[in-house]
């Protein structure tokens, strides 16, 4: 009952706050335009033959000289935007969902096991969590990406760069998981009922993943949100800085790059549409966390 | 007192023996040197002379040791890539990012400080909310998307600055700096802009959050019921109190500075270490990004360090407490 009531009152504080319901707007609408970007984009940018120069550079409908075909207009290419940006989005949301789901699994599960069994394991987390959350993750994730580039030959190169750059994502973001759930699990070990289930000799994965992990559930959330949001924004800058994603299977983050060729000719479309979808994206995704924490924080209300 | 700097020191020191571990590591185990430095036309034969000569074929801990020390000598290594000395191609670009660094730094305390000060003494007025949205949004606005904001409203359409390199330097003592000239300065201001723009959000976030902390407490009460004028409150006794905490944070967003530099300069082609390091990861030249790591850990440190001398300096308890 007392969970309905909490469900309840935030989608009640919901329905009062108009920023967050804009922002869960554009939020699924980009998520639903990027999942089903094969069935709706109207051509598919990785297919050479489907474009061609002779539409390259038309700009969006309601300029001048637009083409009804081309919504958003197209690149140097004759591209079209509006596939270009969907498609990118797929990538970016991919990356971005998988780097957060690794790196909630990873820095959960550590954060969880640090709390339970204390002692010298919580030690060893904490200080590997110290030190890296001294290197701001843009550091961390050019240099596991650095490295990953130096180990793997260079024929896997192409193949793996989704999965690396994933993985260096995730790895520079588990540690804001594994301090909140540590900490969240210390308050929890104090309560009656994981003494008693720790006493009627219930086995430790069993205790933090059945009896802890729900009831430390909304600070975690609030933290998914805000890394999903830090997730796509790494990804956009690697691939902005030539580091990411290459030009044959753009993310927003190397539309953003291409784009900035054209700043200077005029062609402002090819730069700013796909800046702008990110940056709303990105945006209305941290004020959704912004509101979730407002939610699970009654103290802040 | 002599204890607390004797234990930081030490501490530091640690710090400085992983880093150089790591960076030693990433130099030994990712790719092997001697196939970067020869070709494919080079005999088994010789290049296993050249292995043993290089001293590769030694233990692991001898190789560290040599490592470090040829590095405390100011040996760095060469580039793969360049085949320059690693240290003279790191010290050449370190004047460029630590100006680009600490102009960034000094524009998000001047705006971040009084912003933070302002939103925290009037927490419901419009001004407040308006700055507090603008800052969320500003957070949620990847670094490069407010460079190219800024090239193109400043540089291109009104085109008043330059959008790329560092503008006329002048040489002041082996450093080679864009402080001295309005050229250069003109070139500083719209990297060190964008660079500080995060960092101001979180100066004013911590300023307002330290400041409504302490307007709370209970010598703020008391003063103000003893009739000490408000404005002597807020800016002597409330404001005082949060420079701690603010100071710790100047020494957390050095870091954050120098890392972002990274970002700012290839969007300014900004020619630092940041764009050095870049370069050196698309090239996979190791021994460049191992000593930039070095490099970037000992300013962390010696920031650290400066930071923790301030405390003492700034905290007359910390010294109270070392003398009983």
């Amino acid at each position: 009952m007392r969970e309905f009531i909490k469900r309840y009152e935030g989608l009640w504080l919901f329905s009062r706050s108009p920023a967050a319901i804009i922002a869960a707007i554009v939020a699924v609408l980009s998520i639903l335009g990027a999942v089903f970007a094969p069935l709706i984009a109207p051509a598919n940018p990785y297919d050479l033959a489907s474009f061609s120069l002779m539409d390259g550079l038309l700009p969006p409908v309601w300029e001048e000289f637009g083409n009804p075909k081309f919504l958003l207009g197209t690149d140097d290419q004759g591209r079209d935007m509006v596939s270009s940006i969907l498609y990118g989005a797929r990538l970016s949301l991919i990356i971005g969902l998988s780097a957060m789901a690794i790196a909630t699994v990873l820095g959960v599960g550590l954060g969880l096991a640090a709390g339970y069994y204390g002692g010298r394991f919580d030690m060893i987390v904490m200080r590997i969590a110290d030190i890296q959350l001294a290197l701001p993750a843009i550091l961390t994730a050019l240099l596991i990406d650095g490295i990953a580039r130096g180990v793997l030959p260079s024929e896997m190169q192409q193949d793996l760069r989704v999965a690396v750059l994933t993985l260096a994502i995730a790895l520079s973001l588990w540690v804001n998981f594994a301090r909140t759930a540590r900490a969240s699990t210390f308050v929890q070990m104090q309560k009656e009922y994981v003494q008693a289930a720790i006493i009627t000799g219930q086995r430790p994965i069993r205790v933090m993943f059945v009896h802890i992990l729900p009831n430390i559930l909304g600070p975690l959330l609030v933290i998914m949100t805000v890394d999903l949001a830090s997730a796509i924004l790494l990804e956009a800058t690697l691939s902005f800085l030539g580091i990411g994603l290459p030009a044959d299977s753009p993310s927003l983050g190397t539309l953003i790059r291409i784009g900035m060729q054209f700043m200077l000719s005029g062609e402002w479309w090819i730069l700013w549409i796909p800046t702008l979808f990110l940056v709303a994206l990105v945006v209305s995704i941290n004020i959704l966390g912004d509101f979730l924490r407002d939610v699970f924080n009654p103290r802040l209300r | 007192m002599a204890y607390f700097i004797l234990k930081r020191l030490v501490q530091s020191v640690f710090v400085m023996i992983a880093v150089a571990f790591l960076a030693f590591s990433l130099f030994r185990f990712v790719g092997d040197p001697i196939t970067q430095m020869t070709g494919v036309e080079t005999a088994i034969e010789d290049q296993e002379r050249l292995r043993e000569e290089l001293g590769l074929n030694d233990p692991f801990v001898v190789q560290f040791y040599r490592f470090t020390g040829d590095m405390l000598q100011g040996d760095f290594g060469y580039s793969y890539r360049t085949r320059q000395s690693v240290g003279e191609m790191i010290a050449s670009r370190i004047p460029a990012t630590l100006e680009l660094g600490t102009v960034a730094l000094l524009i998000s305390l001047i705006v971040g400080i009084p912003t933070g000060v302002y939103t925290a003494l009037r927490p419901r007025g419009f001004v407040t909310q308006s700055i507090l949205l603008t800052t969320l949004v500003g957070v949620s606005i990847p670094t490069f998307v407010i460079g190219i904001m800024l090239i193109f409203l400043f540089g291109v359409q009104l085109g008043w600055l330059p959008t790329f390199g560092r503008g006329g330097t002048v040489q002041v003592g082996g450093w080679e700096s864009s402080l001295f000239t309005i050229d250069g300065w003109r070139a500083l201001l719209l990297p060190a802009i964008t660079l500080g723009v995060y960092q101001l959000t979180l100066t004013m976030r911590l300023v307002r959050a330290e400041m409504m902390e302490v307007l709370r407490s209970d010598y703020i009460r008391f003063g103000m019921a003893r009739g000490v004028p408000m404005r002597s409150l807020y800016f002597r006794h409330a404001l005082s109190n949060t420079m701690v905490p603010v100071i710790t944070i100047i020494g957390l967003q050095f870091g954050g500075v120098i890392a972002f530099s990274i970002v700012t300069e290839s969007v300014f082609q900004w020619p630092g270490m940041g764009l050095l390091f870049l370069e050196s990861i698309r090239f996979v030249d190791i021994p460049v990004m191992g000593v930039y790591l070095v490099v970037i850990a000992f300013f962390f440190v010696l920031v650290n360090l400066i930071v923790d001398l301030l405390y003492v300096a700034i905290d007359p308890r910390l010294r109270i407490k070392d003398e009983s």
